[in-house]
């Protein structure tokens, strides 16, 4: 368990690889419960915010495994109300972004949330191959990948009478330059 | 006048009525758009919840292409953009090393002089005081405004306005002759980017918003963000069925109860394009 002092022998828990990674110093939470009290989304939670920052404090590579194996990481909305309200600054948000990318490093990711990072690939990829994302193309792309074919079909129609979807992608001039910052930026964190 | 725009990829597809009530009320203000060249996505919640690096680069990007163009201010309509674009800023300003690593990155250079701003600010400084002459039509309607997240939070880095009980959009309403009403959901979260991979949860938070809403006697809620937009109006037929409920409140875009106001038609500031038909009941207007 890290203590909340200065000290330089690499600290290997969670919460040490939170702090490295982002700054983001789990130690400084008292357990007020701000943030879960809310976080527009607690009760559709395995562990509310507050309780995450708990689980990392005690530096238990048990409970570590649950956070990373958590859908609460993957339902945050990064909606910020949490670190709004936050009397010791502890930035949420910026914590759950990373542990999202541990999760995921880790293959660890919720079965419940793969629907959610499935989207986030298909919208990433959307920006890669055209700089913009191509709102069509992404919600195809994201039915392949989750199977979800029927559902949003009902949207469609209306979608498409009132001039809301393009069917051919606007591709950027700098396309390049967008896929060597793809390349070029570092997939696996320092730690 | 001419000032920088970052229209991002919601305005150009899915929030087309935003899009062109910005439009439409530059143009009523002899304000010309001049759009930050060969723009790219902001990253959205993808990219931050995927890449750190990403989430900083793309958003990098462009504002270096808006500064390597001369353009000082930007407006970004949309509020997730606005949020990444600023927040990028703020990080990249206070790190001098990741500012170099993303410079590095995006093989550009980034100075971090662009002033960015949300619709809300570009209509306080462009438009508000050139308003009362053009009103043709008050829109003397009861509203609630709202603000959601991203243009309010983290406050500690956009400065902007009061995190919790925001004014500068009541304020906007007020000038064109609506009575902005006090109500509790004005900057919770609508569910954002989970409309397609949750859209039940989306149904959850957006239902509260919407219900707050005509239970406080509002005729519209008002909207800067094509998210909650989406959300509330797109959406409106899976809330229903989510919360067994018939809500007809309309959602406007500010841009677009402005315009209205100004005399511009209901095609001109993209109405006709909603999911949930815009049918405000004509009121008497006592002369001015």
């Amino acid at each position: 368990m890290s203590s909340g002092t200065h000290h330089h022998e690499v600290d290997n828990s969670l919460a040490g690889k939170v702090r490295h990674n982002t700054q983001v110093h789990a130690q400084r939470c008292y357990q007020c419960g701000k943030c879960s009290a809310g976080c527009p989304l607690s009760a559709d939670m395995d562990y509310p915010p507050s309780l995450v920052l708990r689980m990392l404090q005690t530096g238990d590579p048990v409970l570590e495994d649950k956070i990373l194996r958590s859908y609460t990481i993957w339902v945050c909305l990064s909606c910020e109300m949490c670190i709004q309200r936050c009397p010791m600054e502890v930035d949420i948000p910026v914590m759950m972004d990373y542990l999202r990318q541990e999760s995921i490093r880790q293959k660890k990711v919720n079965p419940k949330a793969k629907n959610i990072v499935s989207f986030h690939k298909s919208f990433l990829d959307s920006i890669k191959y055209t700089g913009r994302l191509f709102e069509f193309g992404l919600v195809v792309d994201y039915k392949m990948r989750s199977w979800k074919m029927f559902q949003d079909i009902t949207l469609m129609p209306g979608m498409i009478s009132r001039g809301k979807l393009h069917f051919i992608p606007e591709r950027i001039k700098g396309i390049k330059n967008i896929s060597n910052i793809f390349t070029k930026v570092s997939k696996e964190d320092k730690k | 006048m001419k000032i920088g725009l970052y229209p991002g990829c919601s305005l150009n597809g899915s929030a087309r009525d935003y899009n062109e009530s910005v439009f439409a009320l530059a143009k009523a203000f002899d304000i010309e758009f001049e759009q930050v060249p060969d723009w790219n996505c902001c990253g959205a919640t993808a990219a931050h919840n995927m890449n750190k690096e990403l989430s900083l680069a793309l958003p990098a990007r462009i504002l270096a292409a808006a500064e390597k163009h001369g353009l000082a201010d930007v407006v970004v309509p949309c509020a997730a953009c606005y949020s990444r674009l600023a927040v990028t800023q703020h990080e990249l300003l206070h790190d001098p090393v990741l500012r170099n690593r993303v410079s590095e990155i995006i093989g550009m250079e980034f100075k971090g002089t662009t002033n960015i701003m949300n619709v809300i600010q570009f209509v306080d400084k462009f438009i508000v005081d050139k308003l009362e002459p053009k009103i043709k039509k008050k829109f003397n309607y009861n509203v609630a405004c709202y603000y959601g997240c991203l243009m309010v939070r983290p406050a500690k880095i956009l400065k902007y306005d009061r995190p919790e009980d925001p004014q500068s959009m009541d304020e906007a309403m007020r000038k064109i002759g609506a009575t902005a009403l006090d109500w509790g959901y004005k900057v919770e979260c609508c569910g954002a980017g989970l409309s397609v991979s949750k859209t039940d949860m989306v149904s959850k938070l957006s239902g509260k918003i919407i219900e707050d809403a005509t239970y406080r006697g509002a005729e519209a809620i008002i909207v800067a963000c094509p998210m909650c937009h989406s959300n509330l109006d797109m959406r409106r037929g899976d809330i229903n069925k989510f919360w067994n409920n018939k809500f007809t409140i309309p959602v406007i875009y500010l841009t677009q109860a402005i315009g209205l106001a100004i005399g511009l038609t209901a095609k001109e500031v993209g109405l006709k394009r909603h999911f949930v038909a815009v049918n405000l009941p004509k009121k008497e207007v006592e002369s001015a």
